[in-house]
């Protein structure tokens, strides 16, 4: 035998039997754990003595609410509920519907939910303002936000996409404008044609993310980022002549007002990566940008609950318990909690 | 007594070995290894020292094992970021640049500490493990970017220092016939973890919800399994104690002008090659395809790249691994022309995967084979690290090249250009190797 010569395996009995064990230890350890971790589970989600889904179906019509996405533990986790706009600390009512965000307005909803079964797909469906199933679209990544144009008609959503390739480990997002009227849907904001100071840009890793309508159903606002710079921007776009222009630098998730004058928007102003937001409200006539009492980062697309005040929603904590806050517009005043257990704040008028 | 028959010249690059014929297998170590191989075991496919080995075999399982737990916690991770951190992610990109460095560096080092304390085995051991372990940091670090950054730094680190050692464990288990096919069945069974990860991911995640820690626990177990399959089954080299390899020695590998022409060709060829983002990116430019397919497209390249690294690893040992190397990447460049042409439709998205995955099967195992039958035993992993670097700096390098390409011209100029530069490369490379052969005198130096 030669030390060089092709080296044999080491199977000998002994190493077999070492193997096994391990082997039996180590399976005993991932299906414990994972035993474990779906009861824990369970019960910080579903345990607590939150609301039930019950009482009178819910709709998008009828009195002035607060639709959210319920994350009180208990039966009603995840599911979609109401409270009355004059009193958002009152009873809530949980509807049935799960989603993971929501948003409405004109009698049409969008709801980004994640279905069970083997490969948990992601979808986005259209509700009618029943609440019923219009239309189905399937996902390509993780849903992250979603819009509805004031009038109902034109409807957006973004997903995270991680891992777009075989080796390659970075993050994009994918945002769709669907228009509810003529079932025409444009899959990929990149497909757009983006200008920047009247040129073509035309890097291949753009990413548009936080879509907001104007009232004509044909311009919107969204974010616009680039992997390789890390900064965002601002861009409006024109959905008939698929173009979109760059405004303004350090904008994300743009929100307009109902009147269609200003943004709130979050704005980094941090390098650091525990608090590197703070939301902010632009004036689209005059571009001066005025920051909001809320001091603490906030990682949403806000709303606006009406012409002076804006919603959004905060982690309190721990796991995935948030609470929707609400601050003045103005820069005055200081932040409210609306709603203890609820995410995915959308008024109801 | 074996160790003896080797001697100190084996261990040093550049000195031709010719040693009896009782110390058969000594066939790699030297700037002349044809004449010890064929004095020692005759000419190529006689059978003699062909077979792929139980080693080899059991290095490619605990490959498989441990894509498993990698493509688990892959498949999780956009689900896991997202509710966790949010959009944070993207505004931080942390994921990319920086850990391409971290991982070429710690390829060298790997490579470099696994020749110089002949501790292959220990080595790559060490870098299986810091990833399993690293599974486990996940769901300890919680939603800080830091915390998580750091968690898959140590992954890529893993990564870094145990690909040279294993793939010259894999290299040293198997005869200088058999390196294309040793390198063609590591590499398929290796795939085959890539397809089956997800699938595991998805049943799991099925049965625990949200429960994002049960996925993370579970691939640190199976990466453990691939660990105690590595110590418990592979068999290290035994080289002579007498010799140490220092950095010195390293660089005197280069000193033999055909593994050096190797390095240059593998660089100048990975300048030239797009990544795999940008081939699936052109693809969808070209085709519109529907966002939710999207993911499966490097299922179609990996899936050819299964079914052929075996083949194609036969033929290198056949007709010569330089040829089926270059060969491959001519058939990159047709995927290239392919992709800046006029072909559309369904039959584009199928010849180009195909093409991708016949250009994986002819280029990734078999450089590794090609270069491995070259390097002397004890200086087998650095040598490795060395070329593997070569590549990946240049691919990384071509992926800001490319970039900056489609941002100036769009994607049909951008890979026109590059298919062009790739051709021109090519036909230097084709010189370059056939020259090292001609010097010598030899046909089959160009195996």
């Amino acid at each position: 035998m030669s030390v060089d010569a092709p080296v044999k395996p080491a199977l000998t009995r002994g190493r077999i039997l070492i193997f096994v064990l391990v082997l039996i230890l180590l399976a005993g350890i991932a299906i414990g754990y994972t035993v474990y971790a779906v009861k824990r589970e369970d019960e910080r989600l579903h345990g607590g003595s939150g609301t039930a889904p019950g009482g009178p179906p819910l709709t998008l019509a009828g009195a002035p609410r607060l639709l959210f996405r319920s994350t009180e533990s208990g039966p009603g986790y995840g599911h979609l509920a109401t409270v009355a706009a004059a009193d958002p600390g009152g009873p809530r009512t949980v509807g049935e519907r799960s989603c993971d965000r929501v948003y409405a307005a004109g009698g049409t909803a969008v709801c980004l939910a994640t279905e069970g079964g083997l490969t948990r797909t992601g979808v986005a469906l259209v509700l009618d303002a029943d609440l019923r199933q219009v239309r189905r679209v399937e996902l390509a990544g993780t849903p992250n936000r979603a819009r509805v144009s004031a009038s109902g008609r034109m409807a957006s959503w973004t997903v995270f996409v991680y891992g777009d390739s075989y080796a390659s480990t970075t993050f994009s997002t994918r945002t769709s404008i669907l228009d509810t009227r003529t079932g025409e849907l444009v899959a990929n904001l990149e497909d757009f044609t983006t200008t920047r100071d009247g040129k073509e840009l035309r890097s291949p890793d753009r990413n548009f993310w936080g879509v907001t309508f104007t009232a004509d159903d044909n311009t919107f606002y969204a974010t616009l980022s680039t992997n390789t710079s890390g900064r965002t921007y601002l861009v409006r776009g024109d959905l008939g002549a698929r173009t979109m222009t760059v405004l303004r630098e350090n904008v994300e998730c743009p929100s307009l007002s109902p009147d269609g004058t200003r943004l709130v928007f979050k704005k980094k102003v941090s390098q650091s990566t525990r608090n590197p937001w703070r939301l902010y409200v632009l004036d689209l006539a005059s571009m001066r940008e005025t920051p909001l009492a809320e001091t603490r980062g906030v990682d949403d697309q806000a709303i606006w609950l009406d012409e002076r005040t804006v919603g959004y929603a905060l982690p309190t904590g721990a796991g995935a318990a948030t609470d929707v806050w609400s601050v003045p517009a103005d820069g005055s005043g200081a932040p409210a909690r609306l709603v203890t257990g609820g995410f995915s704040p959308v008024p109801l008028r | 007594m074996l160790s003896r028959c080797r001697g100190a010249n084996a261990a040093r690059v550049g000195t031709v070995t010719r040693q009896p014929g009782g110390c058969a297998g000594v066939y790699v170590s030297s700037g002349r290894p044809e004449a010890a191989t064929e004095a020692a075991i005759g000419p190529p496919g006689s059978g003699v020292g062909a077979v792929v080995t139980g080693n080899v075999i059991a290095l490619g399982l605990v490959s498989l094992v441990t894509d498993v737990s990698s493509e688990m916690v892959t498949a999780v991770m956009p689900v896991y970021l997202v509710t966790g951190l949010g959009l944070t992610m993207l505004q931080f990109g942390f994921l990319d640049g920086l850990y391409s460095g971290v991982t070429v560096f710690l390829r060298l080092v790997g490579g470099h500490l696994a020749d110089r304390f002949a501790a292959r085995k220990q080595v790559a051991a060490v870098g299986y493990g810091m990833s399993a372990v690293a599974k486990l940091g996940l769901p300890l670090v919680g939603a800080s970017v830091p915390g998580i950054g750091a968690v898959l730094a140590a992954d890529r680190a893993g990564k870094g220092l145990r690909t040279a050692p294993r793939d010259a464990l894999i290299s040293l288990s198997s005869g200088p016939q058999a390196q294309g096919r040793a390198f063609g069945v590591h590499r398929a069974l290796d795939t085959v973890g890539a397809f089956t990860g997800p699938l595991v991911a998805f049943a799991i995640l099925a049965a625990v919800g949200t429960a994002y820690d049960a996925v993370f626990v579970v691939s640190f177990c199976v990466g453990l399994i691939g660990v105690a399959m590595l110590v418990l089954f592979v068999r290290d080299h035994r080289d002579p104690v007498e010799h140490r390899p220092g950095w010195r020695d390293g660089l005197g590998l280069l000193r033999d002008r055909s593994y050096r022409r190797l390095c240059v060709v593998a660089t100048v060829l990975g300048l030239v090659t797009v990544s795999d983002a940008f081939v699936y990116l052109l693809l969808q430019h070209r085709l519109s395809i529907q966002p939710h397919w999207f993911p499966l497209l490097p299922l179609g390249t990996a899936g050819v790249y299964l079914v052929l690294a075996l083949p194609l690893g036969r033929l290198a040992d056949r007709v010569g691994r330089r040829r089926v190397f270059l060969a491959g990447h001519g058939v990159l460049l047709a995927a290239y022309l392919l992709l800046g042409g006029p072909l559309d439709g369904v039959a584009l998205l199928i010849a180009v995967l195909a093409l991708h995955g016949v250009f994986y099967a002819a280029t990734d195992g078999v450089l590794a084979a090609a270069v491995g039958a070259r390097l002397p035993a004890t200086g087998r992993a650095g040598g490795l690290a060395v070329v593997q670097t070569g590549q990946a700096v240049g691919r990384f390098a071509s992926s800001m090249i490319f970039g900056a390409l489609w941002t100036a011209w769009g994607p049909a100029g951008a890979i026109r250009v590059l298919a062009l530069a790739l051709a021109v490369a090519l036909l230097g490379s084709a010189l370059a190797l056939a020259g090292g052969g001609r010097v010598r005198g030899r046909v089959r130096d160009v195996r």
